[in-house]
């Protein structure tokens, strides 16, 4: 340690005021902040004394996340070798499946960290360690047999218009890496959704469990997921994740696991997390008693089985709860939770333009957070002006 | 048939949201969601005037102006529809006069807040828009009521989140240059992404 220490000690003056590479110090900054902790102080309020920082939470969440890049990869293989009826080895299959996370991973790492030191040097921020997470989250969102130009170009949109257009960490209104799955999603919808993008085998058409529901009429939801014989969408195969979807939303287990270590640190809000659950299983008991009066059959899925479909978990752990795109306030968390899981079964059931409504559920809350944290806050000072007037 | 209302309601504000989907009343949009109070007040000044003159404008076209609506005069073969786009801007203009002159007595600080904006409804293509998109789908009486008032609150809905939006902006470091409409561009365009959530629900 001490050696890598003398070297960024002895690089330095390169990179300080007047130095041969001046420009470029968001990049040494960065490195050397993700290295060794600072002797920076604090020049102004608000003062708290905490061993977490930014670049601490961030690394945090990317911990949380790592689980699901691992039992990604596992199932990603374990797909292509169970459609093609080869027996493999956990291991062989990790392998398997990391062949394709990794292209991914790395294209997401230089479009995105492209974007984000040419900000960082061109408007003269440090590095957001912010970028870290996005980057973490984007491959997850991705279907593995997703074209690499894609998640490049996802990537950039998401983080440069995502995010750096407003400065950068903590001053984003929407998710970035929910907008570069939105913008991948509406630009190239052949390409992330319909049935042969989920498993990595050229022709292999796997339909996630949402769309199976979702494309007949009159039939009873848990029925017609008991009789697909290809992959095995029973309640607890759809927990543990071997089925069909995106890298990282497939295994619950891992990310409820991830979910309790974020609530457990304090870097997310249970309330978020406890309102969307309350939100969806609510509104999908409800379209279960209402399932009668109409022909469509995604009314009729129990809303246990919403729980563990398609990317609700992930979207509500890791991306609802983000402290910056969310609600401020708690009673206003409540609300923005609760309007997520409301807003993903309504989208789920009775859109019929899209089999899952977990990403735009969120996106639509980012934008309405702020309203709802205006009329929480409205009403505070309303109540206080009573109660004073009251005295 | 209350169904069939309420489904019509939901499909104005969500689904076919005027501003989001069809991007009409842009220019008032974008220029008054600096501030919260002025856009709500905004807000519900257009819900209001598109609540009023959607249905005289249904009114007036379907007694006066559509093909053979003359009938009942002993002019079945008079066709006035070409008036449609004037006549309506005027029944808009006078109900804006009315609007204004509500809001003068009763809440001049709102009335002037808004300023030139309020007689500028006048000329908000989304209130033109709802009554030309009332002829156009040939709704009745009722629903051409609940059809304005639907389209008015979704506008309402959009530029109440986009003024909060605004006012979480002042946090933000946005690039000098982007400031103020470029910046509102882009944002409308996220936020029509997200209310694509509901296009494609067919009520």
């Amino acid at each position: 340690m001490k050696f890598i220490r003398t070297i960024l000690d002895k690089i330095e003056p390169i990179f300080d005021k007047g130095g041969f590479l001046e420009k470029f110090h968001p990049v040494y900054e960065a490195t050397d902040t993700i290295l060794f902790s600072t002797n920076e102080k604090t020049e102004s309020g608000p003062h708290i004394r905490d061993s977490i920082d930014n670049k601490r939470v961030m690394i945090l969440v990317v911990i949380a996340l790592i689980p699901l890049y691992i039992f990604g990869a596992i199932n990603i293989g374990w797909q292509a070798a169970s459609v093609s009826g080869i027996e493999r080895s956990v291991l062989e299959n990790f392998w398997i499946g990391m062949g394709s996370i990794f292209p991914i991973l790395m294209t997401a790492l230089v479009a995105g960290g492209f974007w984000e030191v040419l900000f960082a040097v061109v408007r003269k921020h440090s590095i957001n360690e912010g970028f870290l997470v996005t980057w973490a989250l984007i491959p997850l969102i991705m279907p593995p047999t997703i074209p690499l130009w894609q998640v490049a170009l996802a990537t950039s949109f998401g983080v440069v218009i995502g995010k750096e257009i407003f400065g950068g960490v903590g001053m984003n209104i929407f998710n970035p890496a929910l907008v570069a799955r939105a913008f991948i999603f509406f630009a190239y919808p052949s390409q992330i959704s319909g049935d042969k993008v989920w498993v990595n085998v050229d022709g292999i058409s796997g339909a996630t469990a949402l769309s199976i529901p979702a494309a007949v009429e009159n039939g009873n939801a848990v029925e017609l997921l008991s009789n697909i014989t290809r992959f095995d969408y029973s309640w607890s195969n759809m927990f543990w994740g071997y089925i069909p979807g995106s890298i990282g939303e497939t295994n619950k287990f891992l990310i409820i696991l991830g979910a309790l270590f974020l609530m457990y640190t304090g870097i997310v809000n249970w309330r978020v997390i406890v309102g969307a659950l309350i939100g969806l299983l609510g509104t999908a008991t409800l379209t279960n008693i209402l399932s009668s009066y109409s022909s469509n059959t995604m009314l009729t899925l129990p809303a246990h089985y919403h729980l563990v479909m398609g990317g609700f978990l992930f979207g509500v752990a890791f991306m609802a709860t983000e402290p910056v795109t969310g609600a401020h306030t708690d009673k206003g968390r409540w609300i923005y939770g609760f309007m997520i899981g409301l807003l993903t079964v309504i989208i789920r059931s009775i859109n019929p333009a899209y089999p899952e409504g977990t990403m735009l559920a969120i996106l639509l809350m980012n934008a309405f957070a702020p309203l709802i944290d205006y009329y929480v806050v409205q009403g505070n000072i309303s109540q206080r002006l009573k109660r004073y007037a009251a005295e | 048939m209350l169904e069939h209302y309420i489904s019509l309601a939901t499909k104005a504000i969500f689904v076919e949201n005027i501003l989001l989907a069809y991007f009409l009343g842009m220019c008032s949009f974008l220029a008054i969601s600096k501030k919260v109070e002025t856009s709500i007040g905004l807000g519900l000044a257009v819900t209001f005037v598109l609540t009023i003159t959607s249905p005289v404008n249904w009114a007036i076209h379907h007694f006066l102006l559509q093909d053979g609506a003359l009938a009942w005069a002993g002019l079945p073969e008079v066709d006035l529809s070409y008036l449609n786009f004037i006549v309506f801007i005027a029944v808009i203009a006078a109900m804006v006069q009315l609007v204004e002159m509500i809001l003068d007595r009763f809440s001049p600080t709102l009335y002037y807040n808004l300023g030139i904006f309020l007689p500028l409804i006048a000329v908000n293509c989304a209130i033109l828009g709802g009554a030309l998109f009332l002829v156009e789908r040939d709704y009745t009486f009722m629903e051409s009521t609940v059809f304005g008032f639907g389209s008015g609150l979704g506008w309402f809905l959009a530029i109440a989140s986009m003024s909060t939006i605004r006012h979480r902006l002042r946090y933000s470091n946005v690039p000098p240059k982007l400031r103020g409409l470029g910046i509102t561009m882009l944002l409308t365009g996220l936020l029509s992404m997200a209310f694509m959530a509901f296009s494609g629900i067919d009520l």
